[in-house]
């Protein structure tokens, strides 16, 4: 059931095709986690202004 | 600081990466039968491996969430299995594409280290809807670490039943019968089974950073009073790491 040797001109296209997959899978995973981290990272900015703006206990006074 | 040393690993398996396609395509001679198709062994058999050892693994990690009751235990088995799953999808594509080169079929059905692999992603890809079938978060990493346990030690039993099975097509690699590897073959496929543990590894510390952040971003939205534990919590299928101090 096993073929001869595949001349590169056939087997090419089926090697590319099973990297290719690999590599788009993979870079579709992590530009998602990319995404995440830079949602994060914008919210984690948000909150830095949010408690720079609000007066700190002791300016209030007693 | 769970992030810490995510850079350096990060490049590392980037280089890694770039070293075993050179070496693939550049230093590895081409099969005697299979000629230049031959190639994808060395993408397809690693990450297979390594799939079935994070499955395992997850399975590991999931006793020491029960042993211990912590919740990083359970974070740390999901993000496993979440990982495993990607590669295991990229191991039945690759395989499939490599079967329709060299068998000039997309699929064997009588072939069982094709269909057992197939089974172990069927298995696994019920994991995610079964945490987000139970609600109550505690429950849910209870039942989940029940379930990657079972699955987990289902792996290596099914993995040894498929290699006392007489062989269709399925070549077995690593073998003391057949399969053996001439040396350069050998090398470059020890090299692709580094570099693809190391690319697990890699997305499983980038995975569980992005979870750090998030739980240490909701402690502060609670803290700063944005969130009250009375707010109701969106139902989901990854665990909670809210109320955990650290994540590493």
């Amino acid at each position: 059931m096993i073929a001869s040797a595949l001349p590169l001109h056939t087997a090419g296209p089926y090697v590319a095709a099973a990297y290719i997959a690999f590599f788009v899978i993979v870079l579709i995973y992590v530009a998602i986690m990319a995404s995440k981290l830079t949602r994060s990272e914008r919210a984690l900015t948000e909150l830095t202004e949010q408690v720079e703006q609000r007066p700190r206990a002791s300016d209030e006074g007693p | 600081m769970y992030g810490k040393g995510l850079r350096p690993l990060s490049l590392l398996t980037a280089a890694s990466v770039a070293l075993t396609l050179a070496a693939v395509f550049f230093w590895a001679p081409n099969d005697a039968y299979l000629g230049f198709l031959q190639k994808i062994f060395y993408l397809h058999v690693p990450l297979a491996i390594v799939t079935l050892c994070g499955f395992v693994a997850a399975g590991l990690m999931a006793v020491a969430h029960l042993r211990t009751r912590d919740p990083r235990w359970d974070v740390r088995s999901y993000v496993a299995i979440h990982i495993s799953l990607i590669f295991g999808v990229v191991v039945l594509i690759s395989g499939s594409i490599w079967a329709r080169g060299a068998w000039g079929h997309w699929w064997v059905w009588n072939e069982p280290t094709l269909v057992s692999f197939l089974l172990v992603m069927l298995l696994y890809a019920t994991y995610q809807p079964l945490r987000f079938a139970i609600e109550d978060p505690e429950r849910q990493s209870r039942y989940a670490s029940v379930f990657a346990i079972t699955a987990g030690a289902f792996v290596p039993i099914n993995f040894a039943i498929v290699r006392l099975s007489p062989a269709f097509v399925h070549p077995r690699t690593l073998s003391n019968i057949s399969g053996n590897l001439p040396g350069r073959m050998q090398a470059v496929f020890y090299l692709a089974l580094a570099t693809a543990a190391l690319l697990w590894v890699t997305l499983w510390r980038f995975e569980m950073t992005a979870k750090h952040v998030a739980a240490q971003l909701r402690r502060l939205r609670k803290l700063l009073g944005e969130e009250t534990d009375d707010a109701p919590v969106r139902r989901s299928a990854a665990p909670s790491l809210t109320g955990v101090g650290s994540i590493s």
